[in-house]
């Protein structure tokens, strides 16, 4: 069985952002960078899944300008066996990304198609669900655990109040939770190892897909300075200020 | 110094291995006077983190040097100085030497089980007469049979009471002193071998540092790395990994110095305002990271030099005794920032000021630095 993985190159998760000055992006310069934290699960699970004998071949799949190729790297120093880019220049929405990987899939035919569920940069959540949508797989988003049984896999799915476990048939796509597994680190002798892996770049024309943006980011702002707490008297007066203050209950 | 995607890899793994195996602990280690050497090597080394330029052969990587540089600096993003340093002892003080000119036998029993994490060394060069200069040491190792007798003592060494193996500097003949001197393996469990209680120190406090004492210690002369008479020389060699090894893990325990520094002083107020919006803070701070980033240059180019095979003693002189100058003056003037805070026993800069004090100390003290300078330069004093 073969199986995808999508990987994102964004800030690096200790890296206090700040907002441009003239507000239209958040500042890159100078920032640290890394593979985005669910994608790195999302790496663990495939590379599990060899390990056990499940999966044949893990490939690593990112999209972006060449940078995005030290993500590539890193999945495949975690154990993926090769690696694709898709080289786009700027900033592509989750439809753009759905798309691209649409073409992937079409080219590479897994078995298997593992994200993260979103990305801590956009924060967005929708590239898993577009792709589903676009190619016709089943989805499990927000999987918790994941187990292939025979051409069908089982997700147990975080949701609202409990576990959900559904039944997706193969080809499907799944995509991570935070507490799915908790990723390795990258031995050493698998970062040498991962520089002798074949990694293969397409242009967005060789999938065919167009790449225009529908998408306007307007303006990026910090958000707004936390105001200093009160203490109240008693329950009485807090039950007070919660219903005719905050109004939340 | 150009660096690839492999030297960005390690450094992420070295990041990440820091953050989750050793900063939780650290509190606690140094509460402690001690880290679970064993445990931590042999975690470090199932990743290949103990052996990044030692030979394959060995359990090593076979990398160069500059892939040892980039996990070191790495390391110095530890909540403490002792964890990097018993690191670098491990790999960049004790064991060069013997990967370069051990026999076979010794580097299969002792220098793979350190590569793997399996064995925890020590460097025992100083002794409690003797620390930057080396040449004067006392410990004797006499011949008797195919076996080495030692006898004599060393001091302030780290990691001992945990080593299973002391890689000594002791004199085998009567000659002149810089041709009488080897370097032994001493294994810790070789009767007569002994040390003191934990030494109490300013800093470094997780650290296990003693006093060894040698009585009557017999190994077999085999135990001898490289040739009789050359342990000087080989530990000036080794002294050079030291001293840049020694200035890499310190940049970024500056830096964090720095970068914990404004935080705090963002946010605490005085005379009604951030401490930060005042000039003299902010500028000050812009002048140690302007410092610190010419200590990294100048470690750097070091390091290069050295992977070019070409001799790094002078580059390496500079860039220790640049950190030697900054570990003196940027966690004590950031400390100054933090006020009375800082002047907690448990505040990180205050931690950073006890554990780096040592940098102009160890390794060659500031003033070997400013000699070996200023003998390159030909203006030392004649005797």
């Amino acid at each position: 069985m073969k199986v995808l993985v999508a990987v994102k190159r964004v800030v690096d998760y200790n890296v206090k952002v700040r907002a441009k000055a003239d507000g239209s992006d958040v500042d890159l310069n100078n920032v640290k960078m890394a593979i985005n934290p669910f994608c790195e699960i999302a790496v663990e699970e495939a590379v599990r899944l060899k390990e056990a004998g499940t999966a044949t071949e893990v490939v690593a799949v990112s999209i972006g300008d060449k940078a995005c190729q030290e993500q590539i790297r890193t999945a495949l120093a975690l154990g993926a066996d090769r690696g694709i880019q898709v080289e786009t220049e700027g900033a592509v929405e989750p439809l753009v990304v759905a798309k691209l990987l649409k073409g992937v899939v079409e080219k590479e035919e897994p078995q298997l198609v593992i994200l993260g569920k979103q990305s801590i940069d956009g924060d967005n959540n929708q590239t898993g669900q577009m792709l589903g949508a676009l190619a016709g797989m089943p989805q499990g988003t927000f999987a918790s655990e994941v187990v292939i049984d025979g051409d069908k896999v089982n997700v147990t799915r975080e949701v609202d109040g409990g576990l959900q476990t559904v039944a997706l048939n193969l080809p499907a796509i799944v995509t991570t939770d935070l507490r799915l597994n908790e990723p390795r680190y990258a031995s050493l002798p698998n970062i040498m190892k991962a520089k002798k892996k074949p990694l293969d770049v397409f242009s967005p024309a060789d999938l065919g897909v167009d790449v225009t943006t529908h998408l306007t980011q307007v303006s990026v702002e910090p958000p707004a300075e936390r105001q200093a707490g009160i203490k109240v008297e008693d329950v009485d007066q807090l039950l007070d200020k919660l219903k005719n203050e905050a109004k939340v209950i | 110094m150009q660096f690839t995607d492999q030297h960005n890899e390690i450094r992420r793994t070295v990041q990440q291995f820091v953050e989750k195996e050793v900063n939780p602990h650290v509190d606690q280690w140094e509460e402690e006077g001690i880290f679970p050497a064993h445990e931590l090597f042999k975690k470090a080394g199932d990743l290949g983190l103990l052996g990044i330029n030692k030979p394959a052969e060995y359990g090593g990587l076979g990398l160069d040097y500059s892939y040892s540089l980039v996990a070191m600096e790495e390391w110095g993003l530890t909540g403490c100085g002792s964890i990097p340093m018993a690191v670098g002892v491990q790999t960049d003080m004790a064991t060069p030497a013997l990967a370069r000119f051990g026999s076979e036998e010794l580097k299969q029993q002792f220098l793979a089980p350190a590569v793997a994490g399996d064995m925890v060394c020590s460097i025992g060069v100083s002794e409690p007469h003797a620390g930057s200069d080396v040449a004067a040491i006392k410990t004797t190792a006499r011949k008797r049979g195919d076996d080495y007798v030692i006898n004599g003592t060393k001091m302030w060494i780290t990691n001992s009471t945990q080593a299973d193996f002391i890689v000594l500097l002791a004199n085998t003949s009567d000659d002149q002193k810089h041709q009488n001197k080897s370097l032994i393996v001493v294994p810790t469990d070789t009767p007569g071998f002994s040390h003191s209680p934990r030494l109490n120190k300013l800093g470094m406090r997780s650290s296990d540092t003693a006093q060894l004492f040698f009585d009557d210690v017999v190994v077999p002369q085999s135990y001898r790395i490289g040739e009789e008479g050359k342990g000087f020389t080989y530990q000036m060699m080794q002294f050079q990994e030291e001293r840049i090894c020694g200035a890499a893990m310190t940049i970024k325990g500056l830096e964090q110095c720095i970068n914990q520094t404004v935080e705090y002083t963002s946010q605490r107020e005085a005379f009604g305002k951030p401490l930060l919006d005042n000039q003299y803070i902010y500028m000050r701070l812009a002048e140690m990271q302007m410092e610190v980033e010419a200590l990294r240059a100048m470690t750097y180019r070091a390091c290069e030099m050295y992977v070019n095979g070409e001799d790094p003693t002078l580059q390496a002189s500079y860039a220790k005794l640049k950190c030697g100058q900054l570990t003196r003056t940027i966690p004590s003037d950031c400390l100054q920032f933090w006020g009375g805070q800082g002047y907690m026993w448990e505040n990180p800069v205050s931690r950073a000021m006890r554990d780096m004090r040592l940098t102009s100390i160890g390794g060659g003290a500031d003033e070997v630095m400013l000699n070996i300078i200023g003998k390159t330069m030909g203006i030392t004093a004649k005797r």
